[in-house]
């Protein structure tokens, strides 16, 4: 009698996680920003096709090369040198355009850490057909090291956010569904823990430490379980009187099968919604470790190293306002997806479409 | 002319219409009750009467005084709601807003509507607690809903709701969040109020005996339409409507049997204490114990059913916990001679097969990510893992045919679907399909049929009886309502207060109840008070 939106549609044999999945769907604007999200990450993963020096495939003399994955000397290509090749070299340039040789260049010939000695204006160099987005104050290519930051932020936030998502589930399930004086116990070690300012002990624990990456994410991990932790102990704690957690134990079924089986599956609605959020946390936090220049070793490609550039560069715009786009645009990505992900899980839109 | 008069009232929210075409009309001091199951639209007709609720699309007309509710200006809607239109909801703890006082939010509604002083409305405040019988009004107006008790918390309600003299008082469900007892109190309470102020009141129900005791005429109301209305007797005793006259037979019938000889139950004095929070520094050294059960004593034969009713609070869930093991309890309790206390875990577990339990409410009790294959299989994989998925297979579609749930006469398609995609009475078939089918002895029946529909009621009891009757099921009914303990139980325990205050056969404590607590028990639930 009525015509109900297809997303909406109830089958048969659907799984509460599927229609979440279809109301996710229907919020068109975060759909959209998954699939971009998932287009530039994926683009990222092929970042060293896209935004490299070295040709992926060349000819000289008859013979084929592919430089992208091969270490080759100068004298290949007929250099006086036996050091790696400069393919930037005006002269490797020339021979490799010679007669039937030839050359297959990334779409952007720079990688993160190429510096270009071969720019028509001082560095930092603006944006020009050599450099599309211009160069930071080492002659290197901001949209290369754009593209090689963003992809490193963004591996950094998964990691991050699967440490402590899976940490705070385990701690938050175990204090949740035994509570009594096992919650009071671990509640007030987190408490303890929680009271430790994180920011402090990042720069103690960093000055100790050569920087790496591997120690930031453990040092970010171990203060960001927390959250989570606290919101699946919240959710265990309601789940647990519920009384299909007290029929699985007159059935005589075991704590860890309750908790894996029963409860776990009812409690993670919050830690789901939380997901994007954490990844935006964890980017903000590593980008304003870098930008205080206690992150990632010097070289890496890092967008907080890329704006404390712009600062000290005020009048290379081109550093600050790319940067500056990318950030605002890969946490306006993560949070319209968490905003969709936080609809779609709402127990109260879920309630109403029951009732339909 | 007529007080009311709603004329083709539809409501829908989105593309779904939940009132049809609904029309009534209802005269100064008249006692009108809106009749229907849950999901009937009854309570989305009476508030879109006043356009309180914002997501619907309203259309019909709806005249209140000679003015057209539904077309009137939100200044002047709101100046109706609340003087001249009152609303008492269901619950009254989350109805009253629990950090202000009873008397300032009565005072807050007369400042509103009748522009009087502070001091002025705090005065009429008192006064109108007064009004509605609670005692020492003045104390009253001082407290926060959460020290008051749940009929005193109604009583509030209908004291801020008549606080602006309405002509209109909408009564929704205000006495199902009530005990039994205290039920008749209230209607007796708006019944007064009626007479003294000479409102009109329409009063939205799913309880036919209320309806009986209260209102002169009364609609009933079937999906969304309006299927019979007229004058109360007439409806209730000569129902012309195939809708009604279910409803009106809908008190359920006994089909049990006698129970068989033995016992599989014997629970010698038990009692439950949890330990509380002592008030003020003394808390901080000593313990203080709040019982719970006192000092229960019963037994249970096979194919006996047992019931356990009294109001909440009274322990009896607490007693039901006990005897699965759920809460510890001191005394004794024996199944088939065996005793919780002291077993092995692996002991426990054989116990655990032996006693099963069906929850009141099936939502809650069915996890909502798992299918009804899992729901209904996990007992098996605990008691019995040495079953091949193909052999679990089977015994659940025994279970489920056992308790009566099939779809065209088929049970597969029904295995792969979740709890949400079933009705109230479906789930409680596949809640009671877990319990059964790894074979208990004793089943608890925790309230099994109060969140259902009285309809679904019947037909949940006669499937109970009929089990227990092939299993020779031992039954520990927990309930409140006298119609089912008279339709199913063999024996009663009346508790009041933790403690058992009457015990005995069914019919000589229904009709010749000793103590005046199970008489207003009785009395209430007959609806002859």
């Amino acid at each position: 009698m009525t015509t109900v939106p297809t997303a909406i549609v109830r089958k048969i044999g659907q799984s509460p996680g599927r229609r979440a999945w279809l109301r996710f769907r229907s919020n068109r604007l975060g759909y959209w920003s998954l699939i971009i999200f998932t287009v530039l990450f994926v683009l990222s993963l092929l970042a060293e096709v896209l935004s490299n020096e070295k040709p992926l495939l060349a000819r000289y003399e008859g013979r084929w090369y592919f430089p992208i994955v091969q270490t080759l000397p100068e004298t290949t290509f007929g250099g006086d040198f036996p050091t790696p090749t400069d393919y930037l070299d005006p002269f490797i340039r020339a021979q490799l355009a010679k007669g039937d040789n030839f050359a297959l260049y990334p779409p952007n010939p720079y990688s993160y850490n190429t510096i270009n000695y071969f720019t028509r204006s001082p560095n930092p160099a603006p944006p020009s057909s050599q450099n599309w987005l211009g160069t930071d104050d080492r002659g290197r290519d901001v949209l290369a090291r754009l593209l090689y930051g963003f992809r490193l932020s963004v591996l950094f936030a998964i990691v991050v956010t699967l440490v402590t998502t899976g940490f705070g589930i385990l701690y938050g399930s175990i204090q949740g569904y035994f509570a009594g004086w096992t919650d009071i116990g671990m509640e007030r070690f987190s408490e303890v823990w929680g009271s430790m300012p994180t920011l402090y002990m990042l720069i103690i624990l960093s000055a100790l430490f050569s920087p790496q990456l591997w120690l930031l994410i453990l040092l970010l991990s171990i203060f960001g379980w927390l959250g989570t932790a606290a919101y699946v102990r919240a959710e265990f704690l309601k789940n647990r009187g519920l009384d299909y957690v007290r029929a699985a134990r007159a059935l005589g079924q075991s704590h860890w099968t309750i908790i894996r089986r029963h409860v776990l599956p009812n409690s993670l609605t919050p830690v789901i919604t939380l997901l994007p959020f954490d990844m935006v946390a964890a980017i903000g936090a590593l980008t304003s470790l870098d930008f205080l220049g206690l992150g990632v070793p010097p070289d890496t490609p890092s967008l907080g190293e890329l704006l404390s550039q712009g600062k000290n560069n005020l009048d290379a715009w081109w550093i600050s306002l790319s940067t500056f786009m990318v950030l605002v645009v890969t946490l306006l990505l993560l949070v319209l997806i968490g905003d969709a992900l936080r609809d779609a899980l709402d127990p109260r839109k879920a309630l109403s479409e029951v009732e339909s | 002319m007529s007080l009311l008069e709603v004329r083709d009232l539809s409501v829908s929210f989105g593309p779904r219409e939940v009132v049809s075409r609904v029309s009534f009309s209802l005269d100064a001091g008249e006692k009108l009750a809106l009749v229907g199951e849950s999901g009937s639209g009854k309570t989305v007709s009476a508030f879109s009467l006043i356009r309180l609720i914002e997501s619907a699309r309203v259309s019909g007309s709806v005249r209140f005084d000679d003015k057209d509710v539904l077309t009137l200006p939100p200044a002047q809607l709101r100046s109706l709601r609340g003087s001249d239109i009152a609303v008492v909801f269901q619950e009254p703890m989350t109805a009253l807003n629990p950090v202000l006082t009873v008397g300032a939010q009565i005072a807050e509604a007369l400042q509103l509507h009748e522009g009087l002083s502070a001091g002025a409305a705090q005065a009429k405040a008192i006064e109108a607690l007064s009004r509605v019988g609670l005692p020492e009004p003045g104390r009253r107006a001082a407290s926060y809903p959460h020290q008051l008790s749940g009929g005193q918390r109604q009583r509030a309600m209908i004291a801020m709701a008549l606080a602006c003299g309405p002509k209109l008082l909408i009564a929704d469900e205000p006495t199902t969040a009530l005990d039994v007892t205290t039920r008749y109190q209230i209607l007796d309470l708006l019944e007064d109020l009626r007479r003294t102020t000479g409102m009109a009141i329409l009063l939205i129900t799913h309880d036919l005996n209320l309806v009986r005791r209260f209102a002169d005429r009364v609609a009933v109301m079937e999906r969304g339409q309006l299927v019979e209305q007229g004058a109360t007797t007439t409806i209730l005793d000569a129902p012309q409507h195939p809708y009604t006259r279910k409803l009106v037979n809908s008190r359920p019938e006994r089909a049990v049997d006698r129970p068989g000889e033995g016992t599989v139950v014997d629970a010698r004095s038990v009692s439950v204490t949890y330990p509380t929070r002592l008030p003020g520094i003394r808390g901080w050294f000593v313990k203080g114990r709040f019982t719970a059960v006192r000092d229960v004593s019963f037994r249970l034969a096979p194919g006996e059913t047992l019931g356990v009713i009294g109001e909440s609070g009274s322990g009896k869930t607490t007693l039901a916990m006990a005897m699965l093991d759920l809460v510890r309890a001191e005394g004794d309790i024996r199944i088939d001679g065996r005793a919780w206390k002291g077993l092995s875990r692996p002991d426990v577990r054989a116990l655990r097969r032996r006693v099963q339990v069906v929850f009141q409410d099936p939502l809650s009790s069915l996890s909502p990510r798992m299918t009804v294959e899992d729901i209904v299989g996990e007992g098996l994989r605990v008691h019995e893992p040495s079953l091949d998925r193909e052999a679990r297979r089977q015994r659940i579609i025994q279970a489920l045919a056992d308790v009566g749930l099939s779809e065209n006469g088929q049970i597969e398609p029904l295995l792969e679907r979740y709890p949400h995609e079933f009705s109230g009475g479906q789930r409680q078939r596949i809640a009671i399909a877990r319990a059964l089918v790894i074979r208990p002895e004793v089943v608890v029946l925790d309230e099994p049929t109060s969140a259902l529909d009285v309809t679904i009621q019947k037909q949940v009891l006669r499937l109970l009886a009929e089990l227990q009757r092939k299993y020779r099921l031992a039954y520990l009914l927990v309930t409140h309502d006298i119609d089912v303990v008279r339709a199913m139980a063999h024996r009663v325990i009346v508790m009041k207060d933790s403690a058992v205050v009457e015990a005995g056969d069914v019919d000589s404590i229904v009709s010749q109840p000793q103590s005046p607590y199970t008489r207003a028990l009785i009395e209430a639930g007959a609806g002859l008070a």
